[in-house]
C-alpha cells in the first residue's frame, strides 16, 4: 500500500511540473499584451513601456518562469494585475462559492441518482426503468444554462422565492445558501442523469454475475442480495465517475452556471482573468485546478483500492 | 384544502408587505453593469467600467461633463482663458476635502497633473496633458496652466475621468480603495460580485447626494441581466445588453426604458495601407454595398441611429451624410468592375467580442457577398484584437465603435491602425486644434465630416445606442452617455 501510494504521489508531482511548463508556454504564445489591454486604444508608447515595466513584463521569459515556480514552491502566489490583491486571497474568496456549490450539486445528484439507478435496474424493462431512462436522457441533453434560466424564470421571476443570481457572502448563511440552491439544482440535473445511468448499468451488470445467482439459489431474499452483494460490487464504477464528475463540476460545469447566476466563483475568476490577460491569476488558477483534479484522481484511486484490493497488489495504478 | 389556505396565507403576506409600514422612500440604489472594472483608478486605465463607477461619484476633475455633454464647473468653480488662448487660470472651490479628511487645494491639482504627464505615468490619456507647458500655484485656491499651443479640447479633456484630481496622500492606493472628493465614498469591493459606495457626509453641498448607498453589481450575461431586473435584484441597468428583451420592459409599467446615445461611432474600418482598400472606388463600392437599416435591424434589434460620417448625430456640428452612398448593389458592382475587380474580391473581417461587431459582422459579410466580395470572418478577443488589428495593423476590415467624445481626429493620427492619410483632412484638423471659438469649430467639424465621407474613409454604420432600463421609481440617471459614467449624484426614488 505504501509503495502504491509513493508511486502515485511521484506521478502526481511530475504531472504538476509538466503542467506548469505547458501553462506557462501557452500563456506566452497567447496573443494579447496585458498592458495594451489595460491602457486601451489611446495609450502612448511611453505609457505602455512604463506599465510593462511595472508589471514585470519586460523581464525575459525563463526568468519569469523560474520566479513563478519559486513563488509556488514557497506556497506564495503572485499579485493579480487587475485586482492588485494576492491571488491566494482572491482564490480563497472564490472557493467559498465554488466548492459549496459543487458539493451541493454532487450531494443532490447522488441523492437522487443512486435510488433512481437502483430502481431502474431492479425494475429492468418495466415502467420505472423507462421513466428513469427518460429522465436521464433529458438531463444529459438539456444544457445546464438553459435549465438554470428556466429555474430562474419560475422561482425568482414568477414565484419570487429565490434570488435570480449573485452571492451575498457567508456572513448571512441563509441568504448564501438560498443563492446557491438554483445553480446547484441546474448542475445536479445533468449530473444526476449521468449517475443514474451509470448506477443502473453497473447494478444490471452485477445482477448477471454468478455469485448473485448463487446467493439467490441459497435462498437469500431479493432485497438482501441487492444490498449485501450487488451494491457493494456495483459501486466501483460509480465512484470512478463520481470523481471524474467532481473534477468536471468544479473546473468546467461551474463556469457556465456561474455566468448564468453571476456568482463570483472560480470559473468566473478564471474566465475574467483570461479575457483581461491577468496572466498571473490565469497561471495560478489553472495550476490549482490541475492540482485539485490530480488530487481527486489520487483519492479515487485510493478509494478504488479500498473497495477492490486487486490494483494494490498488481501492476495497477 | 391545505394548498388553498397556503395560497391565501401567501397572498396575505404579500399584501402586508406591499402595504408595508408607511412606505419610506428608498435611499439606496442597485445598478447593474456588464463588466467589472479591473481596478478603480481612472487615471491609470482605459476600461470604461472604471469611470462608470467612479466618475463624479467618487472622483471629480477641475471641469465636469454633464449628462448633456456640456462642460460645467467641477472642482474649479470658474476659470479665465488668456487672450492668446494658451493660459488657463482655474479658481478652485474652497473647503473641499478628500474622503480621507485631507484638504484639497492647488497643490493637489499640480500633483495630479504632474503625475499624469510624468515619465512613469500610466495614464491612458497621457496625450491630454502633453500640451501643458507649466503648472503654477500662486495660492491654494488658484492654478495657472500654461499650454505650449492652443488646444481647443483642453477644457473638455480636463473634465474626463483621466484628469480627475487625486491626492499625493492616497493616489498609490486608488486602484483598490479610491479616495476622491466626490459625493460618494468607496466602501467595499467584493471581487466578481459588487462594489459599494456610501454617501460622503462631508460633501460641500448638503442636499447632494440624495442616496445613502449605491451598489454596482456585475452581470455579464444578457439573459442574466434581464432576470436580475425582473427578479428585482437590480434597480437599474444603464447600459443594458439584451436589446431583444427591451419591448418586454417597455410593456411593463414597473419599468422605464431610456433610449439614449453614446459617443460611439460604429464603423467598418478599412486598412488603408492594403490593396485594394487604398483604392477610393473599392471603398465607395463597399459603402454602396452596405445597408445600414438592415444592419441596425439585424445586429441591434433596431437600436442605433445611422451615421454617414464620423460624428455623433446628437452633437452640434453634425451633418447628415447618410444619403451620399445609398444602398445600391448595381452601383457597387460597377465601381468594383471599374477598379478591376469584376471577378470579385476576397477580404478578411476581424471582429472583436461586442455583439454589435459579431452580429453586425455577419450581416456586413452577407451584404458584401452580394456585390462579389467574399469575406472571411475571424472573431477574436479584445486582447487579440488590440494586438493584431490595432497595434499590428494586420487586417483588411474590422468593426469597432470608437467611444471617445469628439474623436474625429483619429483619422489624422499617424501611426494609427486605420492608416488613413489625407493632407486636406490633416489641414482641417490642424486648424481645429488651434480654434477655440465655438462657431469656428463647428464649421471645421462640418468640413471634416464631408471630407471623410467623400473619401469613403470607412464604412460608417451607426451611433452606438445607450439603452437603459430602470425601475419606474428611479429618477435622475443620465439618458445619454457623453462620457462613460453612471453619475448618481442626482439620482433618487420618486416612490
Amino acid at each position: 500500500m505504501i509503495a502504491f501510494l509513493a508511486r502515485r504521489l511521484v506521478a502526481t508531482l511530475a504531472t504538476l511540473l509538466a503542467a506548469s511548463v505547458v501553462v506557462f508556454l501557452v500563456l506566452e504564445v497567447l496573443p494579447g499584451d496585458p498592458a495594451l489591454l489595460m491602457l486601451g486604444t489611446e495609450a502612448r508608447p511611453d505609457t505602455l513601456a512604463a506599465l510593462r515595466g511595472q508589471m514585470g513584463l519586460d523581464q525575459p521569459a525563463p526568468l519569469r518562469y523560474a520566479a513563478w515556480l519559486g513563488d509556488m514552491a514557497s506556497g506564495q502566489f503572485g499579485v493579480s494585475y487587475t485586482y492588485g490583491r494576492p491571488v491566494g486571497e482572491l482564490v480563497a474568496e472564490r472557493l467559498a462559492v465554488t466548492v459549496p456549490l459543487a458539493l451541493m450539486a454532487l450531494v443532490l445528484s447522488v441523492a437522487v441518482a443512486l435510488p433512481l439507478g437502483i430502481l431502474a435496474a431492479a425494475r429492468h424493462g418495466g415502467a420505472g426503468d423507462w421513466g428513469v431512462m427518460v429522465f436521464s436522457q433529458l438531463g444529459i441533453s438539456v444544457p445546464g444554462f438553459w435549465t438554470g434560466m428556466l429555474l430562474v424564470l419560475l422561482f425568482s421571476g414568477q414565484l419570487g422565492w429565490l434570488p435570480s443570481g449573485g452571492f451575498p457572502g457567508w456572513g448571512n448563511p441563509g441568504a448564501a445558501f438560498a443563492a446557491l440552491v438554483l445553480p446547484a439544482v441546474s448542475l445536479a440535473f445533468y449530473e444526476a442523469a449521468i449517475f443514474a445511468r451509470v448506477t443502473r448499468s453497473a447494478v444490471l451488470d452485477t445482477l448477471r454475475e454468478d455469485y448473485v445467482r448463487t446467493a439467490r439459489a441459497k435462498g437469500l431474499g431479493w432485497r438482501a442480495v441487492l444490498w449485501r452483494h450487488v451494491l457493494r460490487n456495483a459501486l466501483a464504477p460509480v465512484v470512478t465517475i463520481l470523481g471524474l464528475q467532481f473534477s468536471f463540476l468544479w473546473a468546467a460545469g461551474t463556469l457556465v452556471i456561474e455566468n448564468v447566476f453571476y456568482l463570483p466563483g472560480m470559473g468566473r475568476l478564471l474566465y475574467q482573468a483570461i479575457t483581461q490577460r491577468d496572466l498571473i491569476v490565469v497561471r495560478d488558477v489553472v495550476m490549482m485546478l490541475v492540482g485539485v483534479v490530480l488530487l481527486v484522481n489520487l483519492a479515487v484511486d485510493l478509494l478504488y483500492a479500498a473497495i477492490d484490493p486487486r490494483p494494490r497488489a498488481g501492476t495497477g495504478g | 384544502m391545505r394548498k388553498i389556505s397556503l395560497l391565501v396565507a401567501g397572498a396575505a403576506v404579500a399584501a402586508l408587505s406591499l402595504a408595508g409600514p408607511a412606505q419610506a422612500q428608498r435611499r439606496d440604489l442597485v445598478i447593474g453593469m456588464a463588466l467589472e472594472p479591473p481596478h478603480l483608478d481612472p487615471t491609470a486605465g482605459a476600461a470604461a467600467a472604471i469611470d462608470e463607477i467612479t466618475y463624479q461619484n467618487v472622483f471629480e476633475g477641475l471641469t465636469r461633463i454633464d449628462g448633456e455633454g456640456q462642460i460645467v464647473p467641477g472642482l474649479a468653480e470658474r476659470w479665465d482663458v488668456s487672450e492668446d488662448g494658451r493660459t488657463y487660470t482655474f479658481h478652485l472651490r474652497k473647503g473641499v476635502k478628500f474622503h480621507d479628511g485631507t484638504g484639497f487645494d492647488s497643490a493637489d491639482v499640480k500633483f495630479a497633473f504632474d503625475r499624469a504627464r510624468g515619465a512613469d505615468s500610466v495614464n491612458a490619456q497621457k496625450g491630454y496633458f502633453t500640451p501643458i507647458e507649466s503648472i503654477e500655484t500662486p495660492d491654494p485656491a488658484t492654478v495657472v496652466i500654461r499650454l505650449s499651443k492652443v488646444d481647443g479640447q483642453f477644457l473638455s479633456n480636463m473634465g474626463s475621468g483621466d484628469a480627475v484630481i487625486v491626492a499625493p496622500e492616497s493616489a498609490g492606493g486608488n486602484r483598490q480603495a479610491p479616495v476622491g472628493t466626490g459625493p460618494f465614498r468607496f466602501s467595499r469591493w467584493t471581487p466578481g460580485d459588487r462594489i459599494e459606495l456610501v454617501r460622503n457626509p462631508e460633501f460641500r453641498d448638503a442636499s447632494t447626494p440624495k442616496l445613502d448607498k449605491v451598489t454596482f453589481r456585475f452581470i455579464a450575461d444578457p439573459a442574466a441581466q434581464m432576470n436580475a431586473l425582473r427578479g428585482g435584484d437590480i434597480d437599474a441597468f444603464p447600459l443594458f445588453g439584451a436589446y431583444e428583451s427591451v419591448p418586454l420592459f417597455q410593456a411593463d409599467s414597473q419599468f422605464a426604458v431610456d433610449e439614449g446615445s453614446t459617443e460611439g461611432e460604429t464603423i467598418l474600418s478599412f486598412n488603408h495601407r492594403r490593396k485594394p482598400l487604398d483604392d477610393l472606388r473599392v471603398r465607395r463600392a463597399i459603402s454602396h454595398a452596405l445597408d445600414r437599416r438592415e444592419i441596425i435591424e439585424g445586429a441591434q434589434f433596431g437600436y442605433g441611429v445611422p451615421i454617414g460620417s464620423f460624428f455623433p448625430p446628437h452633437r452640434e456640428g453634425y451633418v447628415d451624410l447618410t444619403g451620399v452612398y445609398p444602398h445600391d448593389v448595381a452601383k457597387a458592382k460597377a465601381l468594383l468592375a471599374e477598379a478591376g475587380h469584376a471577378s470579385g474580391l476576397r477580404l478578411t473581417l476581424k471582429l472583436p467580442p461586442p455583439p454589435y461587431a459579431r452580429r453586425g459582422g455577419e450581416i456586413v459579410a452577407a451584404q458584401l457577398a452580394k456585390v462579389g466580395i467574399q469575406v472571411e470572418i475571424i472573431p477574436m478577443e479584445w486582447a487579440q484584437w488590440l494586438e493584431q488589428v490595432f497595434r499590428g495593423n494586420d487586417f483588411d476590415l474590422t468593426i469597432v465603435s470608437h467611444v471617445e467624445p469628439l474623436d474625429i481626429g483619429i483619422f489624422d493620427r499617424d501611426p494609427y491602425y486605420l492608416g488613413y492619410r489625407n493632407p486636406q483632412f490633416a489641414a482641417v484638423m490642424a486648424e481645429l486644434n488651434g480654434t477655440v471659438d465655438p462657431a469656428g469649430r463647428k464649421a471645421l467639424y462640418e468640413r471634416a465630416q464631408r471630407i471623410l465621407t467623400e473619401d469613403a474613409a470607412a464604412g460608417f454604420l451607426f451611433q452606438l445606442p445607450k439603452i437603459g432600463i430602470r425601475k419606474a421609481g428611479v429618477a435622475g440617471l443620465w439618458k445619454n452617455a457623453p462620457v462613460p459614467a453612471n453619475d448618481v449624484t442626482a439620482a433618487f426614488w420618486t416612490r
